[in-house]
């Protein structure tokens, strides 16, 4: 199928857009999102695949990551609650605790 | 009787377990005290039993072995718990438990009120129990664990008095001492293993056997390394040339310590060794040899340094040393019995000897401690005078003085006599008889003196303790003086066991005794070139008659020193002040054996800890970790703590890593 480089090239771009947006956004729920984003990204390469392939195991990947994705939120923003409460913020700046 | 030969060191044992775990909780004396003796003295009825019944047996029919239970069988290699029981083994079992069980009464009131009361009765019973081992054992392991259960308990009781740094110190050399010797022992014992197997595949260890091969042994050789390392082990634990000086250190102990462990058994236990193996011994001319010169050597030696000492448990050390070398005399001169006699009749008089001094020194102790004074109890410059005060004692000691220094009829004259007329009448040394008679002659002479001025200066004379405290002298009460009256009257009439033929009076009961025993050995001696040489009677009997003359004239020069003219002996020092000095610092041995082993084995032991330890060892191990330190002090940095960091060189590296697959 001719429009699956179209497909990719959505998906890389919006890879792109995420992971640039972890690196550098400060706000955890920014983040977050952008984790969002890149999974959503990798999804769509699935989901391509998978019509372009005729198979689809690609589409059951994508149920897969969906759910995990769901779980992943409810974990993370939890956390994110409790940082709060420590913190009084959500600026991942504040979360070095870790360092040397 | 004979099978119940596994109680005499099982009581002993039990003895230890109960005072050993339990009597910090006992704290009653008279309960730990008495069970600590009960211990013994049934070991002491059990042993009678023995004796009894080998008594009237055949002789052929006195060897007696019982296996405990089987202890190491590995391919050849077999090593049993087992007993042997023969007149031997009866001597020395009677003896031990014997002088054992009236030491440790008199220990009942010696002890009276010690630190560690049980403890010192436990360590007791544990030492017998190791000594009934080491002279019941049928193989030389058996025998090896008890030589060194001795040397344990040994030093542990020399460091009784732990608190004490000089105790302390004490207790390490005699074991670091014993150690070299054991070492001896133990190669002998693997020379004489592995000659056997290799050469006849005998591989054994158990001296039935052994005796049984030992007509395979050849003169000299392998023998004489096998010996010759086997008497270093007995120079070792009966504290002879080159290995003598931790015995009168050991004084450091308490007194029943030193009469039972350091006078009356463990340090005969090298003596009895080579009467074990005297079959094998008696193949080596050259060790034979060896064993009489150390022997009359240490004899006189140690007698020397006792005339100038000043402690009266030091000057009995030395007496004990020297008696030691009279006894390895005698079994350098093939006359076995003869040391197991002296070994026999030493441990009745010097153990009450002990025991006395012992008396003697609490009475002191008591009478200084009630006037608060430090003078040392020990020092026989301040006592004098006690025969009267102290009578029992005095009796007692002044008969086993007599014994030691041979006077007829006395237990020692006996056994004395016997070894001398056999060093001088006996047919494997040849011209070497004479200097050893002549060595053991002087070193009687010197032993009458050095006993004699110990009993002038303690017991005759003006009281020389301070008069303040003068009236507290008193008499021991009697749990302690029953012991000394009978080991007096053993002192006095044990000789009779072995009196020689010539006087005919009664029958040589110990020789014919220990003959199976010796026999062997008897038969492999008929081959030197010197026997069967004759000599007369008239000879014999002069040379007795020349023992006892001796030892009159050591007592006179006593008496004459110490009683009559007592400005002499300082006016002797003055005149030789070199030799005296020499004499009281003990010829200088210590300093000698610091200046050869000890101060390089320090020195060596200084260089392996500042040198090879701090700087080698310690350099590596410090010098990983600075490594990593600072390593880790540079890469620490990338460590920022924000995730979007790590997030970031994760991406980077999955770039990276992507970039090389596309464009490779």
């Amino acid at each position: 199928m001719e429009n699956l480089t179209g497909y990719l090239v959505v998906s890389a771009i919006l890879f792109a857009i995420g992971t640039i947006g972890v690196l550098t956004r400060k706000n955890a729920i920014v983040i977050f999102m952008c984790i969002e984003l890149m999974l959503n990204a990798v999804n769509l390469t699935f989901v391509a695949f998978s019509r372009h392939l005729g198979h689809f195991d690609g589409q059951i990947f994508v149920l897969f990551i969906m759910v995990v994705a769901a779980a992943e939120a409810a974990v993370g923003l939890a956390l994110m609650i409790a940082f709060y409460k420590n913190k009084e913020s959500i600026d991942v700046d504040n979360v070095d605790m870790m360092k040397w | 009787m004979f099978d119940n030969v596994w109680l005499i060191p099982l009581f002993p044992l039990i003895g230890f377990l109960i005072n050993g775990f339990f009597g910090k909780k006992i704290k009653n004396e008279a309960v730990i005290g008495g069970i600590g003796t009960l211990m013994i003295f049934m070991s002491f009825i059990v042993s009678c039993g023995i004796l009894m019944q080998m008594i009237g047996l055949p002789p052929e029919q006195r060897v007696f072995e019982k296996v405990i239970f089987p202890w190491i069988h590995s391919g050849n290699f077999k090593a049993d718990m087992a007993f042997l029981v023969d007149p031997l083994s009866a001597v020395m079992i009677m003896v031990v438990t014997g002088v054992g069980s009236l030491i440790h009464l008199y220990s009942i009131g010696y002890m009276h009120g010690e630190e560690g009361f049980y403890r010192f009765f436990a360590y007791l019973n544990l030492f017998c129990m190791s000594m009934l081992l080491l002279v019941l054992g049928n193989n030389m392991l058996v025998m090896f664990i008890g030589w060194e259960g001795v040397g344990l308990c040994s030093y542990l009781l020399i460091g009784y008095y732990f608190h004490k740094k000089s105790a302390g110190d004490a207790a390490k050399k005699a074991f670091v001492m014993n150690r070299v010797g054991d070492f001896g022992f133990l190669i002998g014992l693997f020379t004489l293993y592995w000659w056997f197997g290799s050469n006849h595949n005998i591989w054994t260890i158990n001296f039935t056997e052994i005796k049984a091969a030992s007509h395979l042994l050849p003169y000299g050789g392998v023998v004489t390394v096998a010996t010759l390392c086997f008497f270093l082990g007995a120079t070792g634990k009966s504290a002879q040339i080159p290995l003598f000086t931790w015995l009168p250190d050991a004084m450091e102990g308490p007194t029943p310590v030193s009469a039972l462990i350091h006078a009356a058994t463990m340090v005969t236990a090298g003596v009895y060794m080579i009467g074990r193996m005297s079959f094998v011994f008696i193949k080596s001319p050259d060790t034979m040899m060896v064993v009489a010169v150390i022997g009359a050597a240490t004899a006189i030696f140690a007698a020397t340094i006792g005339t100038a000492q000043n402690d009266i448990k030091r000057v009995l050390a030395y007496s004990t040393v020297s008696q030691l070398g009279f006894m390895f005399l005698a079994m350098g001169v093939g006359a076995f019995w003869a040391g197991i006699f002296h070994l026999m009749t030493h441990a009745f008089f010097k153990a009450c000897m002990f025991l006395g001094s012992g008396s003697v020194i609490h009475s002191m102790h008591h009478a200084l401690h009630h006037g608060h004074l430090h003078d040392d109890p020990q020092d026989m410059r301040n006592m004098g005078g006690l025969r009267k005060v102290m009578p029992i004692t005095f009796i007692t000691f002044f008969v086993s003085t007599l014994a030691i220094a041979g006077i007829f009829p006395f237990s020692g004259f006996f056994s004395k006599d016997e070894i001398l007329w056999k060093a001088f009448s006996n047919p494997y040394h040849g011209s070497l008889n004479i200097i050893l008679w002549g060595t053991g002659a002087i070193a009687a002479c010197f032993t009458a003196f050095y006993m004699f001025r110990l009993v002038f200066m303690t017991f005759f004379g003006e009281c020389r303790i301070n008069p303040k405290v003068k009236s507290h002298l008193h008499e021991s009460p009697l749990v302690i003086t029953i012991p000394l009256m009978v080991l007096g009257v053993l002192a006095t009439i044990g000789g009779f066991i072995g009196m020689p033929k010539l006087m005919g009076a009664l029958p040589n009961y110990l020789e014919h005794w220990l003959d199976p025993v010796f026999e062997l050995a008897n038969e492999f001696g008929a081959t030197y070139a010197h026997a069967g040489e004759h000599h007369s009677h008239a000879l014999e009997w002069g040379l007795m008659g020349l023992s006892v003359a001796i030892a009159v004239v050591g007592i006179m020069i006593a008496l004459t020193l110490y009683v009559k003219n007592t400005g002499a002996p300082a006016r002797f020092t003055e005149t030789f002040p070199a030799l005296y000095r020499a004499v009281y610092n003990k010829w200088y041995v210590d300093e000698l054996y610091d200046f050869l082993f000890v101060n390089p084995c320090k020195a060596f032991g200084q260089f392996l800890w500042k040198g090879f330890d701090v700087i080698v060892v310690d350099g590596v191990v410090n010098g990983v970790a600075n490594v990593v330190m600072g390593f880790s002090g540079i890469f620490r940095y990338m460590q920022s703590g924000y995730i979007y960091n790590y997030a970031f060189s994760m991406a980077l590296g999955v770039v990276v890593i992507l970039g090389y697959y596309i464009f490779k």
